[in-house]
């Protein structure tokens, strides 16, 4: 079973983001305050972790289970789509208090109107794809 | 036990959101929750109205699996593994929320002013979910990641384009929060 490892990976996610009540709409909310340290000491100790365990990684030439090198495909360059676009998701992350991970793991804890900003999230990525080559990027 | 059914402090939940990302990385994949949005677009048959959605979304099942298993996460972290304690928030958040409506604060992870059933069943609450969805559907896209593609694990990559998005994670999130929010409630 080569998706169980992805659902082990998965359900472990998601008692994380419960426990650490990074789900929380009130602690988005007291985030962008700037009245608690919790969200930036989370977010902050993944990155810096996250940055050495990456650089490690790399210069010991570790090996995926697929047997490749370790390689993340970088981002392609620009600054617009990523300033505007990041806005847009910054509006609806402060408003909804839940960013795509969190929608689905709410979502089990029983909040079935999560449901509706789910559909919401579908359509607005629809309407992205429609106007995707009009858009500046 | 004790320690696992209470809230987990942000030293121990940080690092083991680094380990989910390294995990996936090991698998071969990577950390990245909103590009499940544009799979499930195509599995619905997107592919029809924009190029946008034509690709092989088949490749994409270990990630949709990903979603499925957090779903069960939050299921077994809310009936398994939590004293019903009620969240550490600054006492003045509690207030100010307190002040623009919004009950119980922190007894819950959600406010029933904006998911319960009663604004859920009002155009205005019903309007509002709506459109969060969409702009967290759109900005992702457009910005071409969310908190775990971009904040998590494009900043532990050293990416530029990630570090502009993030700031336009903030921008967007303080707009919101100090401006529209008191407008809403």
């Amino acid at each position: 079973m080569k998706f169980l490892k992805f659902l082990f990976v998965g359900i472990f996610f998601g008692i994380v983001l419960v426990k650490s009540e990074a789900v929380s709409w009130y602690r988005i909310y007291e985030m962008f305050r700037f009245q608690s340290f919790h969200m930036y000491g989370i977010i902050g100790s993944a990155v810096i972790l996250g940055a050495s365990s990456l650089w490690f990684l790399k210069k010991s030439k570790a090996k995926t289970i697929e047997g490749r090198e370790v390689q993340l495909a970088p981002k392609d360059k620009g600054v617009v789509r990523y300033l505007l676009g990041g806005s847009i998701f910054g509006l609806g992350w402060a408003l909804a208090g839940a960013c795509p991970g969190p929608m689905y793991i709410l979502l089990g804890t029983g909040v079935y109107s999560m449901l509706i900003v789910i559909g919401g999230a579908l359509l607005g990525t629809f309407v992205y794809g429609l106007l995707k080559p009009r858009l500046p990027h | 036990m004790e320690n696992i059914l209470k809230p987990w402090p942000w030293y121990v939940s940080g690092p083991l959101i680094t380990l989910v990302m390294v995990l996936l990385v090991y698998f071969g994949k990577t950390f990245g929750m909103s590009s499940n949005l544009r799979t499930l677009c195509s599995m619905g048959g997107a592919g029809k109205y924009a190029d946008f959605f034509r690709f092989d979304w088949k490749a994409q099942r270990w990630n949709l699996t990903v979603v499925l298993g957090a779903i069960i996460g939050g299921f077994v972290a809310v009936h398994f593994l939590s004293d019903g304690s009620q969240m550490a928030l600054n006492p003045k958040t509690v207030a100010e929320l307190n002040q623009m409506g919004f009950e119980n604060v922190g007894s819950t992870l959600l406010p029933q002013e904006i998911y319960g059933w009663d604004s859920i069943t009002s155009l205005k609450g019903l309007a509002l979910l709506i459109g969060a969805g969409f702009l967290v559907g759109f900005g992702t896209r457009y910005a071409g990641g969310c908190t775990s593609g971009h904040a998590i694990t494009g900043l532990s990559n050293l990416q530029l384009p990630s570090l502009i998005a993030v700031i336009g994670f903030f921008v967007g999130g303080l707009i919101m929060t100090h401006l529209v929010l008191p407008l809403i409630f």
